[in-house]
């Protein structure tokens, strides 16, 4: 493989793991969340600050990693979980917004300049570069999607469904909303961490603009575009995102536009995403297989 | 104490400005329950074409005539081929596509006329006063004059007239209001060209009050008169001008005297949060 292509199949790998965390926590749950790049940041951040000032590698700075991280979405979920829908779209907004002025404007982590000298990881005593750090990030997706995929089978998976569908009826039957939301939040914020950390190495300097707003649209595109609540969606959503500005590049100044333009015309017809209940392409997948759909939704 | 006064004057400017650029929003969430992040875009075209107007004629007026017929029209294209058919879809749907809008519009700002900095030399048709040591520049005082029109004439179809009622209904319960008869579906473009037009307004005061046209102008307003809104209670008319007005005088304020490391547009969101903590349905319950 050209070095060009693992170049952007990682980033897809990356961008693909923090999705999987958002897709539990909207696709799942039932939860919007538009400050997903947050905690993103905050793994990215943990990772370079325990490998530039403390000395660690990253192996031994990945349990802080995924502690960190998920100790600062209970934090911010406790709060954000009160408010609903609309509320809280605007409030994990504000989440991001704050978050990345922190970062941005405390000189302890960097301030402007952020973090550089971030190592390499290095594995059975070699530094990862290359097709063998794609392979990581395809390992550590393929744990994120494997967890997924038991996540749903698991009676905190159902009820996370239960309370999508239906919370009042749900919490009728002694379903805790907080604890389940908390909880798919929690985990959200995980993987999100995790593929922040991923990028901090890969990209070996990071920015508190690197995790911005915009970036936390992108990674709900990337669910919705991809198929909420199931399990390839999100791989696929972030491979599709993920490679169409690099096929349009050609078209340099337009580039952006027809990105956008494209983005409007999927959601515009196809808001189930591309793998969801009503698309297209599952009616072609169905119709292929003649296999009953055993998707996450089930 | 002269230097408090100034702040205070711009501090209420800024905070009409953010209040024309909320009322639109407010009331496209009331009418359709849906956070139209693409006012923004509307908000920036309206500042684009009231320039080119300009530069092109010569007329303020003009430029403003054509900037509120375009946003208009713009509003009610978005409505009608965006929002409307994705009604049906949790309401993050529409969300997206109302970014996606947003994005789009901006690239297309970009490619006519191109990335940089435009200025906006209108000259406003006021004096500006002075009292002693203060000044109130021409800008300044165009941001008040209009908001005030605005506000007052907005007051009035809404509370005063028919079609104000009409509304009101629509926004209480829709398929009530379709039921009673109310062409629903015209409201809601009546809101939309309403909101545009104010939204396009406001483009051209913010163009000339900071002197400056670009493509992203949107992108920051567009986020936080999300957290305005929320501020002032989703769907509030009231609420939201009120918010508008406490943030832009919090921001000039805090910045200019207390001198606090973090920016400005950070600060809006962290009112939010406070507010939603204490009281979840904003400072004003909405209807």
């Amino acid at each position: 493989m050209s070095g060009y292509l693992v170049t952007v199949a990682t980033v897809i790998a990356i961008q693909a793991i923090a999705a999987c965390g958002l897709n539990v926590i909207v696709g799942f749950a039932g939860q919007i969340s538009l400050g997903h790049a947050a905690f993103m940041a905050m793994g990215a951040y943990t990772t370079a600050m325990l490998c530039t000032k403390v000395g660690l590698g990253f192996w031994s700075a990945l349990p802080l990693v995924i502690l960190v991280s998920g100790a600062m979405g209970i934090l911010l979920g406790l709060p954000s979980l009160r408010v609903r829908d609309d509320f809280l779209a605007i409030t994990t907004i504000g989440i991001n917004f704050i978050v990345e002025a922190v970062f941005l404007y405390t000189p302890f982590f960097g301030g402007a300049l952020g973090i550089s000298g971030i190592p390499r990881i290095s594995f059975l005593g070699e530094p990862l570069k290359g097709v063998g750090f794609l392979g990581l990030c395809t390992g550590f997706l393929a744990l994120v999607m494997f967890f997924c995929w038991w996540f749903v089978r698991t009676f905190a998976g159902l009820a996370c469904f239960a309370l999508r569908e239906e919370e009042a009826a749900a919490s009728s039957i002694g379903i805790s909303p907080v604890r389940f939301k908390l909880m798919a939040f929690t985990l959200g914020t995980v993987m999100a961490g995790l593929s922040g950390a991923l990028y901090a190495h890969y990209m070996r300097m990071i920015n508190a603009t690197d995790f911005g707003f915009p970036h936390s649209v992108m990674m709900l595109c990337i669910v919705v575009l991809g198929g909420m609540g199931t399990l390839w969606g999100p791989v696929l959503g972030a491979a599709v995102l993920g490679s169409l500005p690099e096929i349009f590049r050609p078209l340099v100044d337009y580039r952006m536009l027809l990105y956008t333009a494209l983005l409007l015309f999927m959601i515009r017809f196809q808001p189930g995403g591309l793998l969801g209940e009503a698309s297209v392409a599952r009616g072609v997948i169905r119709r292929i297989w003649r296999i009953s759909p055993q998707g996450v939704r089930g | 104490m002269e230097i408090l006064l100034e702040q205070v004057l711009n501090g209420v400017a800024i905070g009409s400005l953010y209040g024309l650029m909320t009322l639109g929003l407010t009331l496209v969430y009331g009418i359709l329950r849906i956070l139209h992040i693409a006012h923004a875009a509307v908000y920036t075209a309206g500042a684009y074409l009231g320039l080119w107007t300009f530069q092109w004629s010569g007329s303020l007026l003009l430029g403003a005539i054509v900037a509120m017929a375009g946003c208009s029209a713009l509003g009610v294209g978005i409505e009608r081929l965006v929002y409307f058919p994705l009604l049906r879809y949790p309401p993050f749907v529409p969300l997206i596509a109302s970014i996606a809008v947003l994005l789009g519009t901006e690239e297309v700002c970009r490619l006519l006329f191109g990335p940089y900095i435009l200025a906006f030399p209108a000259k406003v048709p006021l004096p500006s006063i002075s009292l002693g040591n203060l000044v109130v520049s021409a800008p300044l005082l165009a941001v008040y004059i209009v908001t005030a029109a605005i506000l007052l004439a907005l007051w009035y179809i809404v509370a005063r007239t028919r079609l104000g009622l009409a509304m009101r209904a629509v926004a209480q319960s829709r398929p009530m209001a379709d039921a009673l008869g109310i062409d629903t579906h015209r409201i809601i473009t009546i809101t939309f060209v309403l909101g545009s037009s104010i939204a396009a307004l406001a483009g051209i005061l913010v163009g000339i009050y900071y002197n400056q046209v670009y493509p992203t102008m949107g992108a920051v307003p567009a986020y936080k008169t999300l957290a305005i809104i929320v501020v002032g209670g989703l769907g509030n008319i009231q609420g939201s001008v009120i918010a508008s007005l406490l943030v832009g005088m919090a921001e000039t304020l805090l910045i200019g005297f207390a001198n606090i490391p973090l920016p400005r547009d950070a600060l809006a969101f962290m009112a939010m949060i406070a507010v939603l903590l204490w009281r979840a349905e904003g400072l004003f319950r909405s209807r």
